[in-house]
């Protein structure tokens, strides 16, 4: 079983993030950019399926500048066979994404296609479903447990009340959640290895994919800076607060 | 999360002033690549971070306990040595035949130093294995390397050096333990040795000790010592390790002020005349093997020593920013705010004096680690010959140097907190105890002095420091060239004159005077000769900052802020300006071989 996994190119989840002073977005001026951490529990998740013997062959695809083959060689080294990128200085969005990975879908044909839920750079939610839509595929999202039975996949899903557990047919899309596994670090021997793992490129216009994006950025702001607390004297101040200059009760 | 080491500071030193990808171009790296260099720091730091960082302060409140049977830890130090071994860290700088990477040793270092930054004490027991491997693996048989180096290399046994005994440290000539000759060809060990760390603990499946003895009848002092490889639990030729014991007995561990998670051992060798050791290499040349091992731990020394200077240069700044104290004298209003004390001039003169300290510290014993791959692998013989030269030179500097201001950094640090310095809320009281073994162990910083001016400077016709003189000299041509960085550039030429003409001076009184006046104030010599051999390098780093500076006004804007280059050029002209004269005073003394304290009497004290 063919497995494709997506992976994107972020601004690293330790890095404290800025605003550009002109409002435009995020200052990615030398900061260091990593895997998306749910596209790393998405690779985890592949790796795993392969080494029970589910998945045979691991296919990993990233959108997005020359830069963006550090992420695929760093899911080469986690344990992926071979590399896709989709080479672009362009902004993309979500729907060109999906775009884009339905035109990779078509040609490699996976029985599964695992993404992560969400970036967290934009935090759209958005690719995975956008992706099922377009190739006709059925999809389990947030997921927290998945397993391969013959030609059906069965995902537990974190939803507001609890778990939802379905059963696709495949070939699926599946969105990572963030407790469906741990994921591993490259280590050194599978550093070395992957720097041999075939890792071949393409464009949009080679895909046949327009990528112009869709929505306009008007603004990017800082969230406001938490206000210091006080110390209230007894509990009537506090409702009374609570009641008056919060208005929540 | 806190930063153990930031991430523009090692890739300038690492790929500006050290040129790693240069590497990438020669037979011995040819498999490897920029960005694996880049992927193997990443995963150190993400294992330091998650496995290391996380019982630095536990391991130091938990220190091992040793019941009379048995050495218990806390269980993170064994999760994080797995960790280290499973992805391939003990081997990285080995030949892929024996399983390793065969990285370069100045890619290791840069990874090391995150584990170093994360935890000094856990990370010792690793290293110590990887270093005794290393020994293994240039002097050791076909044979011992199947049983002992691999095992070793997988993880499975851990390794130590036991060269000091209870009466017997610096002066390694007078040891005692004994080797007698057995029937089938090993030989029978007895003694006792003490400080040895990681001599006894539950980490892994077996020991391999490499102890230092002599064989019965050898000749006396240094002519007479062997290497021998003792297990701890005998292996048989299948590398299997028994069940019963090899007569390597733990009396006992040793409590200390630092590095608490590491177990310090005083262990007795052959108490009824069964432990076996295997010599290793020809007999009667130990000590020469063990100071190949010992040199490039001690830039793992400096490298500890640099890397806990600079995390508390991290801790402190950090802190200073954050900590509002008073106001700028020029304001007398007392409704005014307070400032960050960071805005205060004596702080930010601690704080560019741990910068000056640790980021010349770490570039010193990256520069070392590089000079290892040259002498290794540069493809022309005469580079391979001069590094040779340079590290031999630079090696008691590259230990002692780190190791003096590596501490005199955490004590700055724990200044610019005050009192929550001094308490146990914040690990800067850690770094400062962890830290103060440093300038102690691997040979101490005086034992550095002497090996630098009795023996170094004057090796092979003097080929290492006339090597030195003329890498500064380039540096200072460059650094003329580029305005800004001329009076530097003449700072670091006045001091190089003076050490030359000291160093001149230091020849003949020692042909004229003997030893005992002429080495008296060593450890005065081998400060200044250290602080110049830092300025240096802080001078390439502006030479290199200044021009990336110049890059940037033309509109490439490269990978390091504006602000991060400023630092590196203002850092070069705190050094330059407080430093350097501080050295040419102290030659100046040194140069009036001054007997004070070589004429006091004991009965005087």
């Amino acid at each position: 079983m063919k497995v494709l996994v997506a992976v994107k190119r972020v601004i690293d989840y330790n890095v404290k993030v800025r605003v550009k002073p002109d409002n435009t977005g995020v200052d990615l001026t030398n900061v260091k950019m990593a895997m998306n951490p749910f596209c790393e529990i998405a690779v985890e998740e592949a790796v795993r399926l392969k080494e029970k013997g589910v998945a045979t062959e691991i296919v990993v695809v990233s959108i997005g500048p020359k830069a963006a083959q550090e992420q695929i060689r760093t899911a080469l080294a986690l344990g992926a066979d071979r590399g896709i990128h989709v080479e672009t200085d362009e902004e993309i969005q979500s729907l060109a994404a999906a775009k884009l990975l339905k035109a990779v879908v078509d040609k490699e044909q996976p029985s599964l296609v695992i993404l992560g839920k969400q970036s967290i750079d934009n935090d759209n939610n958005q690719t995975g479903q956008m992706l099922a839509a377009l190739a006709g595929y059925p999809q389990g999202t947030f997921a927290s447990e998945v397993s391969v039975d013959g030609d059906k996949v069965k995902v537990t899903r974190e939803i507001d009340g609890g778990l939802m557990t379905v059963s696709l047919n495949l070939p699926a899309i599946v969105t990572t959640d963030l407790r469906l596994n741990e994921p591993r670090y490259a280590s050194l021997p599978n550093i070395m290895k992957a720097k041999k793992k075939p890792l071949e490129s393409t464009t949009p216009a080679d895909l046949g994919v327009d990528v112009t994006p869709r929505l306009t950025t008007l603004k990017v702001e800082a969230p406001a800076q938490r206000q210091a607390g006080i110390k209230v004297a007894d509990v009537a101040e506090l409702v009374d607060k609570l009641k008056n200059e919060a208005k929540v009760i | 999360m806190k930063t153990l080491i930031d991430r523009q500071t090692l890739q300038f030193l690492v790929h500006d002033l050290l040129e790693v990808e240069s590497l990438c171009e020669r037979p011995a790296f040819v498999d490897h690549s920029p960005e694996i260099f880049q992927s193997v720091i990443d995963t150190a730091e993400t294992i330091a971070t998650k496995y290391f960082a996380d019982h630095n302060a536990k391991a130091d409140q938990n220190e091992p306990v040793f019941d009379g049977k048995k050495v218990t830890m806390i269980p993170e130090v064994k999760i994080a040595y797995e960790h280290y071994a499973d992805a391939g860290f003990l081997g990285a700088t080995f030949s892929a035949e024996l399983g390793g990477m065969a990285l370069p040793k100045l890619v290791n270092s840069a990874a090391q130093s995150y584990f170093l930054s994360a935890n000094p004490s856990t990370v010792a027991y690793p290293f110590l294995t990887s270093a005794a491997a290393g020994v293994i693996e240039k002097f050791g048989s076909q044979e011992q390397k199947d049983r002992f180096l691999r095992p070793m290399l997988a993880g499975r046994y851990t390794g130590t050096m036991a060269l000091t005994e209870p009466d017997v440290g610096s002066s390694l000539g007078d040891l005692r333990t004994s080797a007698t000759p057995a029937k089938d060809g090993t030989y029978l060990i007895k003694g006792h040795k003490m400080y040895i760390s990681g001599g006894d603990h539950e980490l892994s499946e077996n020991i391999v000790h490499l102890v230092l003895a002599r064989i019965k009848g050898a000749p006396k002092g240094v002519k007479g010592i062997s290497l021998f490889i003792v297990p701890k639990k005998p292996i048989s030729e299948e590398a299997e390790v028994s069940l019963t014991d090899n007569d390597v007995v733990l009396a006992g561990l040793l409590h200390k002020m630092g590095y608490r998670g590491t177990t310090s051992t005083v262990l007795n060798f052959g108490e009824n005349d069964r432990c076996v050791g295997y010599l290793l290499g020809e007999a009667n040349h130990g000590l020469s093997y063990m100071f190949q091992m010992m040199n490039e731990a001690r830039i793992g020394v400096g490298l500890g020593a640099a890397v806990m200077g600079y995390r508390g240069f991290l801790e402190s700044l950090d802190y200073a920013k954050q900590r509002t104290q008073g106001r700028l004298p020029s304001n007398r209003n007392p409704d005014s705010p307070p400032v960050a004390i960071i805005q205060h001039a004596d702080v930010k003169k601690m704080l560019l004096q741990q910068k000056c300290y640790s980021e010349g510290a770490l570039a010193l014993c990256l520069y070392a680690s590089k000079l290892v791959d040259d002498l290794e692998t540069h493809e022309d013989d005469k580079q391979r010959e001069s590094a040779s030269e340079l590290l031999d030179l630079l090696t008691p500097i590259v230990k002692a140097w780190p190791s003096h201001y590596g501490p005199r950094a955490n004590d700055l640090a724990i200044q610019v907190l005050a009192g929550a310095g001094y308490t146990k809320d914040y690990p800067l009281e850690q770094l400062y105890r962890d830290n103060r073994l440093n300038p102690i162990h691997e040979g101490t910083n005086g034992i550095q002095a002497l090996d630098l001016t009795g023996r170094k400077l004057w090796q092979k016709g003097s080929q290492g420091l006339k090597e030195l003189a003329m890498r500064v000299q380039a540096t200072i041509d460059e650094a003329k060239a580029c305005k800004p960085l001329a009076a530097n550039a003449n700072a670091v030429a006045g001091v190089l004159k003076d050490l030359q003409q000291t160093t001149f001076q230091l020849a003949s009184v020692l042909q004229q005077k003997g030893p005992e006046l002429a080495l008296a104030n060593a450890s005065e010599y081998l400060d200044s000769f250290g602080g110049l051999v830092v300025g240096w390098l802080w001078l390439a780093q502006a030479v290199k900052a200044q021009a990336l500076l110049d890059e940037r006004k033309n509109g490439t804007m490269g990978q390091y802020s504006e602000a991060f280059l400023q630092g590196k050029i203002q850092a070069c002209n705190f050094y330059m300006n407080t430093e350097l004269p501080r050295l040419a005073a102290q030659l100046t003394h040194f140069n009036t071989f001054d007997d004070t304290a070589l004429a006091m009497q004991e009965a005087w004290f």
